[in-house]
């Protein structure tokens, strides 16, 4: 890797201040940023941790319900300390990678970086979630604006992330196999007021909701409600590990057995 | 009741202590004071002409030592090939030259062009950015039967196509084989392609090499399987060096798999470099650069055909075979798809008929050779797989239909040149049906389909050529060296005893398996001998560790040199005693007269031979015996395999429920170590079946550059094993009796997954004829839905 300077602020305030410096970057977990480092595929003049803020850190419940996890919250912690108020999304979390991954990455790493293949970007769409930043709130069908890429500005941070808790939630994955990145990963969520259906991995916009099925299982909540749905596989991914007719059909099946889960 | 030591007692690995305390010495852990590092700046494109480097700029850049182009290497040999392969008619293969650095064109990505040596790693990484490329880009030659066409890209301008050779064994008369075919009740035919690996050893190769200006000496320490073989080439073929003053250290090893067998332009480069820079030099692989550097292996795209009788007797086989042997011949690529492959097509079949065809192509990609196994797994995959889909055709038994068919009488002579010794294919078999419980496999199937899965059996017999030798033989098909192997026995005073060996071991268990069988034979605890490996300036002349030889071949020659030490103390013995030699026996460590309570012990025998003060005159001191073996012909292991797998049909999903493994390697020595081997062979199987794709797109890109993309197999993909090593003909010609069991699971694993897998999905009423490794879940899909 270049070199660059490093810095580990103890205040979001601090964060904002040194990411205000040229091209510096902001370092959550790392799980993404280091790799691409040592590649030499970047080169930032700083990297600023947001590892050191304690505001940023851990899960709460707040006065509504909704259950708060702090940007640099890593997936162990999630998976750990959210299993009680939102079980979805910890399953989620210790699905993630494995133990090392886990005990590094952190969510708003992950939501910032919306890789096209991330289990978190589904959880937080499928939820209805909200981005809570340095600056604003941004509801989670505003946040994700296609493959890596948000609606997050320059020097912003994700200081935490709002998830309504739904009646009912289930996230099923198929595991790409080398990456073990979600091949297809589908996550359902239903509310009092409808059915939430997140899809990742799939397709070369990014994360996605997909309506139909929302509008099928909003009037009948049971697996066949999904029978006669099919994604079209012309915006879905095609690589090495599945062509775009496979992505389409494991949507349907993922989707299916997110479902299954919920009942 | 199992020993608990000496030869056939599971004596635990003494190495694993250091390897799993981080005690290991490993060449990344080698740091001579002062060295510099190197960085290869590689092609990203995979086929190009080098119009100008420029490395002006990199060499004022902070802490270059120094920038190396071709040019520095122009009076410098180029890699070598090892096995010369003489074509169908009487041709030598083209051979192209291999430079250290590139010369005059890249020829696939990850093709060294420049090295620069600087202070820092990270300096000779910026410096190498620096340098400043012209490079006109070529159309890359990827498909090898689009690259034999007249009119191709050349890869090679020197050379008159693309094909390295062209090459048959068998039966030679097409009309012969015609006329079988044409006569056959049923002809069985089947295309398929045996993928590309990486080998992905746990450990990246690294070099480390230093020169010493007052003595002229050089020492490289090496990823390496085989030290002596490096140091012969490099010194003989490549830079010209002579070998006394060259020392080639590999230590503790991570992990070969037949891609640390070969002599690697890097190491060339760091033990040239050393002298040029009076400095000591070091290289270590990045993982990146693993995958765009190390041998590659398999790669061969085929059609097999089988001609079956009325009675579905074997008449005849007959196959051609791509082989891609990548931008240049690695060290010994051509050998792997001829006298690796074409001779092991008879399998464990009486067919009387053969032809073998192979076509040997140069493509824009890393080059091809050998990974565990090579060229037995592709053959086995070929003949395992029609054989399996000719049962189908003909709806018959496949276990049935291989029994009808097996070679039951020994010596046996194969129509591909090759002689098996022993065997006993249905002992062997009936050891897996009753292991595997394929009697229980119905009851198995109805509870998976219960369970909304397809649960297919998948059945595969192998047999593998262990220990390629006799060196006169195999000098004659074109190897360029001899396949014997080497040790030396020094017995200390104390009677403690060191073995300096001639094989290396790289995870396979030596330091434990060869002082079973030295204690064994003087009657002394194991821990009494040590093994001495992977130092040339410490062991005799041996030829490493591969392909399944190191007990076959040097484990003989330890046993030939410690009979030596034997007969030696029991002259000792015999003038201690006072007795006629003809009437001294060894037994538990000790010496005694026959017939008598007379006796002297082994230490007191040892001492006696380094402090010579009573002593035979006609007797020299010492106790100190070399022994090198020439084998007189190939190991024949063999074996059954049985595979369950379970198909999701909604998502093609493959799991392995059940694997079962019944071999015949002779007499083992170690059955736990040999157990590890073989979990460890069919987990690479497993691998190559369901996951491992080395994939390359249109341009020469490798699409599987990293583990991102490029799936290796992990606990949770392999079931547990069971192991059945009760079927034993020991090997006839080697004073063990010991066949060899390194590569024997990733040769006998692909096609039973394979076969496993049809079975499942034709058990769901699909009719699917073959689907190519790795059967993915996207394929296995498309395959159900296509």
């Amino acid at each position: 890797m270049y070199n660059f300077e490093f810095e580990k602020p103890s205040t979001i305030a601090d964060a904002v201040a040194a990411l205000g410096g040229e091209d510096a970057q902001a370092l959550g977990g790392g799980q993404t940023l280091i790799p691409t480092l040592k590649q030499r595929l970047a080169a930032p003049s700083a990297l600023v941790s947001l590892g050191g803020i304690p505001e940023m850190q851990g899960v709460c419940v707040e006065d509504d319900g909704a259950v708060s996890v702090g940007g640099a919250t890593s997936h162990a912690v999630v998976a750990r300390e959210a299993a009680g108020a939102y079980p979805a999304l910890a399953a989620l979390a210790g699905q993630i990678g494995d133990p090392a991954v886990r005990n590094r990455g952190t969510i708003g790493g992950s939501v910032a970086n919306n890789d096209p293949a991330a289990c978190y970007p589904a959880a937080v769409l499928g939820s209805g979630g909200t981005i809570v930043t340095n600056a604003r709130q941004i509801a989670a069908d505003d946040f994700f604006e296609g493959m890596f890429t948000t609606t997050l500005d320059e020097g912003e941070i994700i200081t935490s992330v709002r998830f309504p808790v739904p009646q009912a939630a289930s996230y099923q994955k198929f595991l790409q196999p080398a990456s073990r990145f979600a091949l297809v990963g589908a996550y359902v969520a239903r509310f009092a007021d409808g059915v939430r259906v997140a899809i990742t991995g799939a397709s070369e916009d990014g994360v996605f909701r997909w309506s139909e099925a929302e509008a099928a299982l909003g009037k009948e909540f049971r697996p066949d409600a999904l029978m006669d749905l099919r994604i079209n596989p012309m915006n879905m991914i095609g690589d090495l590990h599945g062509s775009k007719e496979y992505r389409a059909h494991l949507v349907s099946v993922m989707t299916k057995r997110a479902v299954e889960a919920c009942m | 009741m199992p020993k608990d030591s000496g030869i056939g007692a599971s004596s635990k690995r003494r190495e694993d202590v250091r390897f799993l305390t981080g005690a290991g010495n490993y060449t990344d852990d080698i740091n001579v004071h002062g060295q510099a590092y190197v960085h290869f700046l590689r092609s990203d494109i995979a086929h190009g002409r080098i119009k100008s480097i420029d490395t002006s700029a990199a060499e004022t850049m902070p802490g270059v030592v120094k920038v190396f182009t071709g040019k520095d290497f122009e009076g410098v040999g180029g890699m070598p090939c090892g096995w010369e392969v003489t074509d169908r008619h009487g041709a030598p293969m083209q051979e192209p030259p291999h430079p250290i650095l590139a010369q005059g064109k890249v020829r696939h990505v990850g093709d060294p062009i420049a090295a620069v040596v600087a202070d820092s790693l990270e300096q000779a990484r910026d410096a190498a950015e620096a340098i400043e490329l012209d490079i006109e880009e070529l159309p890359a030659v990827l498909d090898m039967k689009a690259a034999a066409q007249e009119g191709a890209t050349l890869v090679h301008d020197d050379l008159k196509n693309n094909i390295c050779y062209d090459w048959h064994l068998g039966e030679a008369d097409n009309d012969k084989v015609n006329e079988v075919f044409a006569n056959a009740a049923h002809v069985t035919t089947l295309d398929l392609v045996n993928n590309r690996l990486v080998a992905n050893p746990m450990e990246p190769r690294v070099a480390v090499a230093e020169y010493s200006r007052g003595t002229d000496e050089y020492t490289l320490y090496t990823t390496s399987q085989n030290p002596h073989v490096i140091r012969l080439l490099m010194c003989a073929f490549v830079l010209g060096l002579p070998e006394h003053k060259v020392r080639v250290v590999a230590p503790d090893v991570g992990g070969g798999f037949g891609t640390k067998i070969f002599h690697y332009a890097e190491e060339a480069f760091c033990t040239f470099a050393a002298k040029a820079c009076n400095r000591a030099v070091k290289w270590t692989s990045s993982r990146s650069e693993a995958f765009i550097s190390d041998a590659h292996g398999r790669d061969h795209v085929s059609r097999i055909e089988l001609a079956l009788d009325a009675d579905n007797n074997f008449i005849g086989l007959r196959t051609d075979t791509y082989a891609n042997m990548g931008a240049y011949l690695s060290t010994f690529s051509s050998s792997v798809p001829t006298w690796l492959h074409g001779t092991l097509m008879a399998g464990n079949y009486k067919t009387p008929v053969i032809q073998v065809n192979v076509k040997a192509m140069f493509t824009n990609t890393v080059p091809v050779d050998a990974y565990r196994g090579a060229g037995r797994p592709e053959a086995t995959y070929q003949l395992e797989r029609v054989v399996d889909k000719a049962a189908r055709e003909l709806g018959v038994d496949p276990i049935a239909l291989r029994r009808q068919n097996f070679i039951t009488q020994f010596p046996y002579d194969t129509p591909v040149a090759l002689t098996y010794d022993t065997g006993n294919y249905d002992g062997t078999m009936d050891k897996l049906e009753a292991a595997a419980d394929l009697a229980g496999f119905a009851a198995r199937r109805a509870q998976s389909e219960a369970n909304g899965k397809l649960r297919g059996l998948g059945i595969n017999c192998y047999i593998e050529a262990c220990g390629i030798a006799p060196s006169n033989i195999v000098g004659m098909l074109g190897a360029r060296a001899g396949l014997y192997d080497a040790a030396t026995v020094r017995v200390n005073a104390t009677g403690s005893i060191s073995v300096m060996v001639g094989a290396h071991s790289h995870g396979q268990g030596h330091e434990t398996a060869f002082p079973q069988v030295v204690a064994d034979m003087i009657g002394i605890d194991e821990s009494m001998v040590e093994i001495v490996h992977g130092d040339t300036s410490k062991i005799p002349f041996g030829m490493g560790t591969y392909g399944s030889r190191s007990l076959a071949v040097c484990g003989s020659a330890m046993v030939k040199a410690t009979e030596k030490v034997i007969d030696k103390a029991k002259k000792i013995a015999a003038h201690l005693l006072e007795a006629s030699e003809a009437d001294i026996e060894l037994k538990d460590g000790q010496f005694s007269v026959a017939g008598t309570d007379k006796s002297v012990a082994w230490g007191d025998v040892t001492l006696t031979a380094y402090v010579p003060h009573n002593f035979p005159l006609e007797v020299e001191p010492g106790l100190e015996e070399t022994a090198f073996y020439d084998p007189a012909n190939f190991t024949f292991p063999s074996g059954a395999y049985a595979c369950e797998v379970e198909v999701d049909p909604e998502t093609g999903q493959v799991s392995i429920e059940a694997f079962t493994a019944a071999d015949d390697f002779g007499n083992i020595i170690n059955p736990m170590i040999v157990d590890g081997q073989v979990h460890g062979g069919i987990g690479q199987g497993i691998g190559q079946a369901l996951l491992e794709n080395c994939a390359y797109d249109e341009n020469g890109q490798l699409l599987s550059a990293s583990y991102m993309d490029y799936a290796m197999p992990r606990a949770d993909d392999v079931p547990f094993y069971s192991v059945d090593h009760s079927s034993q003909t020991p090997c006839t010609h080697n004073p063990l009796g010991v066949k060899g069991c390194g590569e024997a699971g990733a040769i006998g694993s692909p096609p039973a997954v394979i076969n496993a897998v049809l079975d499942a999905l034709n058990s769901g009423g699909k009719s699917i004829d073959h689907i190519d490794m790795p059967v993915s879940p996207s394929r296995v899909w498309a395959a159900m839905n296509g």
